[in-house]
């Protein structure tokens, strides 16, 4: 299992667009991707789970990525919101 | 005449028939189901129909306001395909054997009452996309239409609310103006209003006997006016038609140079008093602020604004303008502008009196907390910072001196600001004019101020109404005065513009470029009459 912290820039937090984006780029990996505010998780495949977690702007979250090319798949989710959140 | 009083979330102005627009009923009733099995295969059946819907939708929306503003769609057709969502439909439609619209509807209100309890506006609004596309999946299960509108003629459409498919789904050139009941001015409805630059009011209380009325939507007003007088429907067409004409004039003019045919190029900035301001700055495509007018901030406090208070300010337009130059003029109140808590003694000559840079000097204090806060936000835009009502060099210096102390207060406490701010001062009183070749050497540019420049410099009050006759703006004597500043500024190798009301004078702006002035600062609403006669000059 591989995770990483990243701090939301975007002013709006995980609105409707980049979440319907990142459950579209998840939805592309093989990997199981968790996002987790706080004591919330959500599954980034799924966009109700992922809006569900409200975030804003400055919160921190923590994503694991675990399955076979989990290093590979992390970098992926890293850059998607290092360009768009 | 009936005026309703709302909300505004885009500005224009329209006219014309009032066509309520009736929902089509989609509660549910609960029915015992024997064959889940079946019924679940229904929502599936019935969830691809709707998906297909809001493919055809994101395809209309895409082609009429873009692909950000069509991405709700494809966020809706998600939703749709969300396995918590399908899940919670399907469980119970098993554990209760209801039918599938009643179990489409109980998910749709539990998914939005989990939204709507956020503590976050933008996400509260989100709990109307649930309903929309439960709404939607209801009325595919149940066979019932799309409730679209039904009009002959162009009308203002009027809905207790408007879910985005179907503000994408109505016909554009049959639509005048929305207005809600409900809304907020994050709706999606309010954001694709503004996309596509149609009139729109929320929190508008009507009754359904306005239905086929002719009204006026004033979205500058935020009103909706019903049986309006001749005179007031005269003057909402005359707004409508100087609306439209800066609307073409923003499709021929936006993005576009202000430079002469020759190549001669001006930057054209604009004024403002406050942050809401910024909109109408970014929407007249002026190339930055040439005059913000901090005094507002102090104007609309009963205690002096906190360094905080101004650093969150000064730091939002900084980033809105989104690294364009940014003139933020410091404390100039007195004079006109008067302020309780400052506790000024009455004067007899309050124009020539204790105003603007000679407060800020006589109480360091003030001066210093607007320093730090300019200086603190200067790291997240192109601020300069230009001081009004200087008559002398001492000043400058003085100014300088202070300056130096908040940066070095800074720097000491590890708080980050641009080192090489650009600073500048008004030259708004004949002295200034007369020593600019002296002033030049201090700072690195010149705003001139004409309105105080002239009325110090005719000697007449602009207030005494008995004088207009002979309060000539286009004295020579100002105009020769403006020719000189401009003149010592290039030889020292810093700009000059103009950010008074002679600035947006037209019928003078020939004339400025001729005299090499840099940079125009206007109203909003003149950057592009400006901008068209400047790109007609030789």
């Amino acid at each position: 299992m591989v995770s990483f912290n990243y701090v939301i820039k975007d002013e709006l937090g995980i609105h409707a667009r980049p979440a319907g984006l990142l459950v579209k780029e998840a939805g592309k990996l093989g990997s199981k991707i968790m996002i987790c505010k706080g004591e919330k998780k959500g599954d980034a495949k799924k966009i109700f789970g992922i809006m569900g977690l409200a975030v804003k702007q400055n919160d921190e979250i923590t994503v694991t990525v675990e399955g076979d090319t989990e290093e590979a798949d992390a970098e992926v989710i890293k850059n998607f919101l290092e360009n768009n959140l | 005449m009936n005026v309703l009083e709302g909300k505004s979330v885009f500005s224009g102005i329209a006219i014309g028939k009032i066509s309520i627009l009736q929902k089509v009923d989609t509660s549910v009733k609960r029915v015992h189901i024997e064959d889940v099995e079946a019924e679940t295969a229904r929502v599936e059946q019935a969830k691809d129909t709707a998906v297909a819907q809001l493919q055809k939708l994101y395809e209309k929306a895409v082609q009429e306001v873009g692909e950000s503003g069509a991405a709700i769609f494809e966020v809706h057709q998600m939703m749709l395909d969300d396995e918590d969502y399908l899940d919670s439909i399907r469980n119970i439609i098993h554990t209760e054997s209801v039918n599938a619209e009643y179990a489409v509807a109980t998910t749709g209100d539990n998914f939005a009452t989990m939204f709507a309890e956020m503590d976050d506006d933008y996400m509260k609004a989100r709990a109307a996309d649930v309903k929309d596309i439960s709404d939607r999946l209801v009325r595919v299960l149940s066979g019932s239409g799309d409730g679209d509108l039904e009009a002959s003629e162009p009308v203002i459409v009027v809905a207790e609310d408007l879910a985005p498919s179907e503000t994408v789904q109505m016909d554009k050139s049959k639509v005048l103006a929305f207005v809600t009941r409900k809304g907020s001015s994050n709706s999606h409805t309010a954001i694709l209003a503004r996309t596509m630059n149609i009139p729109a009011l929320i929190n508008i209380e009507y009754d359904d006997s306005m239905n086929g009325k002719m009204a006026i939507v004033d979205g500058k007003g935020g009103r909706l006016i019903i049986d309006s007088d001749a005179e007031t429907l005269k003057k909402f067409e005359d707004m409508k038609e100087e609306e439209q004409r800066q609307r073409a004039m923003l499709k021929e003019l936006k993005g576009k140079a202000t430079e002469t045919k020759s190549g001669h190029k001006l930057h054209l900035y604009a004024n403002i008093g406050s942050l809401s301001d910024v909109a109408s700055v970014l929407t007249n495509d002026a190339e930055g602020i040439g005059l913000f007018r901090s005094e507002f901030i102090y104007l609309e406090k009963d205690n002096y604004p906190t360094e905080e208070e101004q650093f969150q300010i000064y730091k939002t337009v900084a980033q809105n303008m989104a690294g364009k130059k940014v003139i933020i003029r410091t404390l100039d109140i007195g004079a006109d502008k008067q302020i309780d808590y400052f506790q000024m003694a009455h004067e007899e000559n309050p124009a020539m009196g204790y105003r603007a840079i000679r407060i800020c000097l006589d109480r360091p204090e003030v001066f210093k907390t607007q320093l730090r806060a300019l200086f603190r936000a200067s790291v997240f835009g192109n601020i300069s910072i230009m001081y009004p009502m200087i008559i002398s060099v001492t000043e400058v210096k003085q100014i300088k001196a202070i300056v130096e102390e908040v940066k070095k207060e800074l720097t000491e406490q590890g708080i980050p600001f641009k080192e090489d701010v650009e600073q500048g001062v008004m030259i708004e009183t004949p002295a200034a004019v007369m020593i600019s070749d002296l002033l030049a050497k201090e700072v690195d540019f010149f705003s001139i101020g004409t309105n105080d420049l002239t009325q110090y410099t005719l000697a007449i009050d602009r207030q005494n109404a008995k004088l207009d006759n002979i309060y000539d703006s286009h004295h020579e004597a100002v105009l020769r005065m403006i020719q000189m500043v401009v003149e010592n500024a290039h030889k020292e190798g810093i700009w000059a513009g103009i950010c008074g009301e002679l600035g947006a004078d037209t019928t003078l702006t020939e004339r400025f470029v001729k005299m090499g002035v840099d940079e125009l600062s206007v109203s909003p609403t003149f950057v592009l009459p400006v901008r068209k006669i400047v790109r007609e000059m030789n």
